[in-house]
This record gives C-alpha cells, sequence and structure tokens, in this order.
C-alpha cells in the first residue's frame, strides 16, 4: 500500500460505480454537455457529433436523437475515432469526438498528438470521467490525462467546474477554430457557478472570491470544494482567494503570477495528479518569474487509485474541500 | 483433468458440469444483489463457459495460484469479474465467502477485476489488452518449453478494436496452437447491439481469414462447448478462436427477457425471483 495514503478501514459501502458525484450540491442540471451541443449545432450546420460506443454515457446520445444524420457511432474504437474526427475537421466539418478520458488520452494519443493537433485539426474531444469521477479503479480513472493533454503542442486544454460553465464552454470551443481536449461531467452535474456573473472564455481565469491570506487555485470540479473550503477558512478568520482556472492550456500566467504575488501562501486544487496538470504550471511559473511561493498541491498522489464509491474516494485520496482547508492552513504555517 | 473425471461417462460429466454452471450463477447472483446491479447479465451468460474452463479443462493448484505450468484464463472484459469471481470462489482460489464482499469499498473484489486479486492474471477492463497479453504469454511460455495453455476470454465489442486483430495477426504469425479465444458474442454493448453500433460480423470468417483455427457454437451448451474444446486440442499448429453465441442473463428468465442492457439495475424485490427461476430452470 502508498505509504502517502490515508489508511481507512474498509467500510463495506456498495460502490456507487456509475453515479455522478454531485456531493452536496443543491442545483443540478441534466446531460449539460448534451443540451449545449444541441443547441450549438442548431446554429451551425457543420458540427458534426462521433462517440466510441459510450453515446449513453457522454451524454452526447442526446445529439444523435436530435440530429441523427449528423451523428457518427463509431463503435469500440478509440484511435479510429479520433483519426476520423480528424479527417472530418480535414473536410470541412466541426466535429465533438466523446469518450473516456482515459480510452482517448491513452489509447488514442498518438491519433490526438499528430493526427489532430499536429496540424490543427478543428476536432473538439470531450472526454468523460475524469480523476476521481468513477468509482473503477485505474482502468477507468482519468489522473493523467491532463498531464498527457498539457503536453500535446497546439491543443486547448479545459477542464471545467459545473453544468454552466459545460454549457458556455461548448459554444466557446464550437465557435473557436482549433483543436480542443475538453474534460467533461456527464449525467446529473451539479450547478455550482451562477451563469448571471460568471463568463467563461478561453484562455482567462476567473477570480471567484478574493481575500489576501491564501491563494486557492482550482480547476475543475475542485472548484466546488475550493468555494466550500475558502468559507470554511472564512470563518476562521482567514481570507481566501479562489481563482478558477478552467483552461490549462492555454496558461493564464498573468492573472495567476498577479495573485501569486501577493499572498504568503497558494493551494493548488485538481482533480488529477499533483504532477504535469494545474499545480505543475503554478510551480512552473513562479519558477520562471522568480516568485517565492509556498505551495500545497491537493491533488491525486503518484499512484494508481483505488476502485470505491465516490465519498470514499474522495477522503482516501484526501481530495475533499475539507483537505483543500487543511492545506491551506498548513501553507499558511 | 485427472484420470477420474477421463473415466466418468461424457453424459454424467455434462450433468456434473451444468450443476457447477448453476452453482456460478448463484454466486453471480449472490454478488449481483450486493451492489444492486451491474453486469450480472454478462456474468450469467458466460457461466457455462467458465464452468466447462475452471472444471474440465484448465490444469491449476487452487492452493498455488501462481503455479508456473497453470493454464491461464485471462479476462479480457474487466467488467465481466463477476463471472470470474464466481468461478475462483467455486474453484477454492478465493474463499467463498469472500464474495460477499464484492464491489463494496476496500474488497479485493472490485466490480472489474484487478491482477492484485488471487486468480486475475491480468487487470482487463481497458478493453482490447486481453489478447495482445495472451499471445505474449503464449509465446513466453512455449518458448520456455511449457505445457501451459492460455484461454483468453474477449467480447464482442472488442472486436472493434485496432489491437484486437493486431494480435490476432501475431497469434496466427507465431502459430500459437498454445492459445485460445473465446469471443463471447452476447449481441450487446455499451450503445447497443452491435450490429446497429458497428457491424463486427462475419466473425467466424474473419478469425479463419486471420488464420485461426475457427469455430462457432451456442455458447451456453455445455456439451457444444466440450466438443469444440476437444476438437480444438487436435489442431496444434494455429491459434483457436471460439466464437461464442450466448444469452445474456442465461438461466434467469426475468434476466433473459428483459431488454437487453449492458448495465442493468434491478430493483430489491426481484432478487428472490430471480433466485427461484435459477433453480427451477432445467439442467
Ligand atoms: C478501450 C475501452 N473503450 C471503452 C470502454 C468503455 N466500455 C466498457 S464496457 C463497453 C461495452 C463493451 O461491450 P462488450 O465488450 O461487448 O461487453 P458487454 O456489453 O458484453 O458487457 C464499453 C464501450 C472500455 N472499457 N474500454
Amino acid at each position: 500500500m502508498n505509504p502517502k495514503l490515508a489508511k481507512l478501514p474498509p467500510r463495506g459501502v456498495a460502490g456507487n460505480i456509475l453515479a455522478s458525484d454531485t456531493g452536496a450540491a443543491t442545483h443540478i442540471a441534466s446531460a449539460p454537455f448534451g443540451h449545449a451541443l444541441v443547441r450549438a449545432a442548431e446554429n451551425n450546420p457543420r458540427i458534426v457529433g462521433l462517440t466510441a460506443d459510450l453515446g449513453k454515457y457522454t451524454d452526447i446520445h442526446l445529439f444523435a436523437e436530435k440530429f441523427p444524420e449528423r451523428f457518427f457511432q463509431m463503435g469500440m474504437a478509440e484511435q479510429s475515432l479520433i483519426g476520423c474526427a480528424a479527417g472530418m475537421a480535414r473536410a470541412g466539418l466541426i466535429p465533438f469526438a466523446t469518450t473516456y478520458c482515459v480510452f482517448a488520452t491513452r489509447r488514442a494519443y498518438d491519433f490526438i498528438a499528430i493526427g489532430v493537433a499536429l496540424g490543427r485539426a478543428n476536432v473538439k474531444i470531450i472526454a468523460g470521467l475524469p480523476g476521481l469521477t468513477t468509482g473503477y479503479g485505474g482502468t477507468h480513472q482519468g489522473i493523467e490525462d491532463l498531464a498527457l493533454m498539457c503536453s500535446v503542442p497546439n491543443l486547448t486544454v479545459i477542464d471545467p467546474c459545473d453544468a454552466t460553465e459545460i454549457e458556455q464552454a461548448i459554444q466557446a470551443i464550437a465557435d473557436y477554430d482549433g483543436p480542443v481536449y475538453m474534460r467533461l461531467l456527464r449525467g446529473q452535474v451539479p450547478v455550482v457557478l451562477d451563469p448571471e456573473h460568471y463568463q467563461f472564455e478561453i484562455g482567462k481565469a476567473k477570480m471567484l472570491t478574493e481575500g489576501g491570506d491564501v491563494a486557492i487555485i482550482s480547476t475543475g470540479l475542485m472548484t466546488g470544494r475550493a468555494l466550500d473550503a475558502a468559507k470554511a477558512l472564512d470563518a476562521e478568520g482567514i481570507r481566501a482567494s479562489v481563482l478558477h482556472l478552467s483552461t490549462l492550456k492555454p496558461f493564464d500566467r498573468e492573472t495567476v503570477e498577479a495573485l501569486i504575488g501577493r499572498v504568503p501562501a497558494v493551494v493548488t486544487a485538481e482533480n488529477h495528479m499533483q504532477h504535469g496538470g494545474l499545480a505543475s504550471a503554478v510551480a512552473d511559473l513562479a519558477v520562471d518569474s522568480g516568485l517565492k511561493i509556498r505551495l500545497r498541491r491537493v491533488g491525486i498522489p503518484d499512484c494508481f487509485c483505488d476502485s470505491g464509491s465516490l465519498p470514499y474516494l474522495v477522503d482516501r485520496y484526501s481530495m475533499g474541500a475539507t483537505h483543500i482547508a487543511q492545506a491551506a492552513r498548513e501553507a499558511l504555517h | 483433468m485427472n484420470a477420474q473425471s477421463e473415466a466418468i461417462s461424457s453424459a454424467t460429466q455434462e450433468i456434473r458440469l451444468k450443476e457447477t454452471a448453476r452453482a456460478l450463477r448463484r454466486h453471480v447472483l449472490e454478488m449481483a444483489e450486493i451492489v444492486g446491479q451491474g453486469y450480472v447479465g454478462q456474468g450469467l451468460g458466460i457461466s457455462d463457459l467458465l464452468a466447462v474452463l475452471y472444471f474440465r479443462e484448465m490444469r491449476y493448484d487452487p492452493k498455488n495460484p501462481s503455479w508456473q505450468d497453470r493454464d491461464r484464463f485471462i479476462l479480457s472484459t474487466g467488467h465481466y469479474a463477476i463471472g470470474l469471481y464466481a468461478a475462483l470462489a467455486e474453484a477454492g482460489i478465493i474463499p467463498l465467502h469472500e464474495i460477499g464482499t464484492y464491489g463494496t469499498d476496500g474488497s479485493r473484489l472490485e466490480m472489474a477485476a484487478p491482477e492484485t486479486t488471487p486468480g486475475v492474471e491480468i487487470t482487463g477492463g481497458s478493453l482490447g489488452h486481453g489478447l495482445p497479453q495472451s499471445v505474449g504469454m503464449a509465446i513466453g511460455l512455449r518458448y520456455q518449453g511449457r505445457p501451459s495453455r492460455i484461454f483468453n476470454l474477449l467480447s464482442d465489442g472488442e472486436c472493434q478494436e485496432g489491437a484486437t486483430w493486431e494480435a490476432a495477426m501475431a497469434g496466427a504469425h507465431y502459430k500459437l496452437g498454445n492459445l485460445y479465444a473465446f469471443i463471447d458474442c452476447n449481441n450487446q454493448q455499451a450503445d447497443g447491439p452491435p450490429a446497429a453500433i458497428m457491424n463486427i460480423e462475419p466473425l467466424d470468417k474473419k478469425w479463419e481469414a486471420f488464420g485461426w483455427h475457427t469455430q462457432r457454437i451456442d455458447g451456453n451448451d455445455v456439451a457444444a462447448i466440450l466438443g469444440a474444446l476437444a476438437a480444438a486440442r487436435k489442431v496444434e499448429d494455429r491459434p483457436h478462436a471460439i466464437v461464442l453465441d450466448t444469452l445474456m442473463g442465461k438461466g434467469v428468465a426475468t434476466f433473459e427477457q428483459r431488454e437487453k442492457n449492458h448495465f442493468i439495475r434491478v430493483g430489491a424485490e426481484e432478487w428472490s425471483v430471480a433466485r427461484q427461476q435459477l433453480e427451477e430452470r432445467a439442467l
């Protein structure tokens, strides 16, 4: 057993393998990606959809039902999925291709790097089950996909926080001419960001709360937990900034640099390994700009994760709001 | 296979294996009920093959699951774990009582079988890994002069993955007579039946064309499985593909009749009916 992991006794709770992690969310939206893609496609006949036998499981079935003639089921063949999407883009279409993070990035990596990214083919890869959002173990948990995708030149990499951001991001990436890898939260998805006040922009980090004691920089679903952590810290008199950085690449250096330059401690929170993703990008930036920062990373350590129910996994790998708050306290001491 | 089992008449043997298959199905239901959902259809569908492999065909030592000269069962479809655990428990490779932990937090019996569990040879579940690794094992064991054979279970859906066919080519190229691939055609994958998702037929002709000794049988017919294995043993210079047409949920009427689904949810009240239907089914 990895000594870095919290030791927890088996709880005997049946693993709720396929449920979405809606946690304590009060607002939920159903299949935000599927609905957003349908809306974008209504205004743009070049948009087509593809999947590799995961239509029902990535919400693109809604698009397939609405536009059957614009939907292409590729079977369980991820290399063919990405290769065909690249070909469709070269033929002038805007393909949205769905599968899970692990199958897109591990099996079809070469097809993404060369077929899609090298020539900037206008392919949108939408990948489900990021990080610890599935109870299956190492085969299904996309824990290093951001590291892989951020390493590919020309690729835009997005890890949205919630239903609001997914809806906005789908329109934005449909309008953007270039290859995109976007993580997907599927099914019942929490609404964390208020659509009246939040506006997604590719490549822009957004300050959600301001505080001068500690900066929490978060991406993906961890932002919901970062906001909860900030509330808990506030009750203790610690004022935290929460900077939500959903575009990992291109990285919003300006905003991050300005923030980490003016707080005494920084916490990163990502639904991904602690290396190769958000924390590494922040650390790189600090070094490049000669900033000395105290950094604590919340993320998955260097291991394949267990299977089990989502609350069990969140505790086991210290990925909850309480862990983010604790990391902030530690960073301050 | 020991001398004693050889001596038993084939009719008696068939009945025993059918009884064993039913025992495996009982275990499958028991496990599925714990999580209330899952791959019960696949587990029930493949129980006949597992009964024949683990209780007639394969050589292994339950006390020493890593015995070097064992025959190896390679589960490519990690999510069929529920069926494999039933066989491992019945065979005494894992304790029978442990199946009560299936799918629960901290259990070794994860819903997709991990290779850290005794009797599980590879971590399947990222589909398309089984056949390449099986080819490698078959080459490696033959190279070392070991008598072991490799029995790989793959699914109809996996016949859409390129890796499967790359390995199929290699298996024939290296004339791996010690390699057996069972393709479970339960006519279902995640989004629907393969014919609607991405046609894979004619599967038997494809395997044949790839250079495999190929048979296509009713995968829920114990006698047919025994017959196919006997025929395969006679061919030593080619790998063996046995395409199995199976019925998802086999043995439990409500699951057989249910609209076919890759991942089924079962109401709490349905389990006692399911158990009863299993016992009522004629062997
Ligand atoms: C490489 C890969 N792609 C996609 C998946 C997701 N997935 C899990 S099961 C499944 C359906 C596969 O169908 P089949 O293998 O025929 O299994 P069955 O429906 O009989 O359980 C899919 C697409 C996967 N596990 N691995």
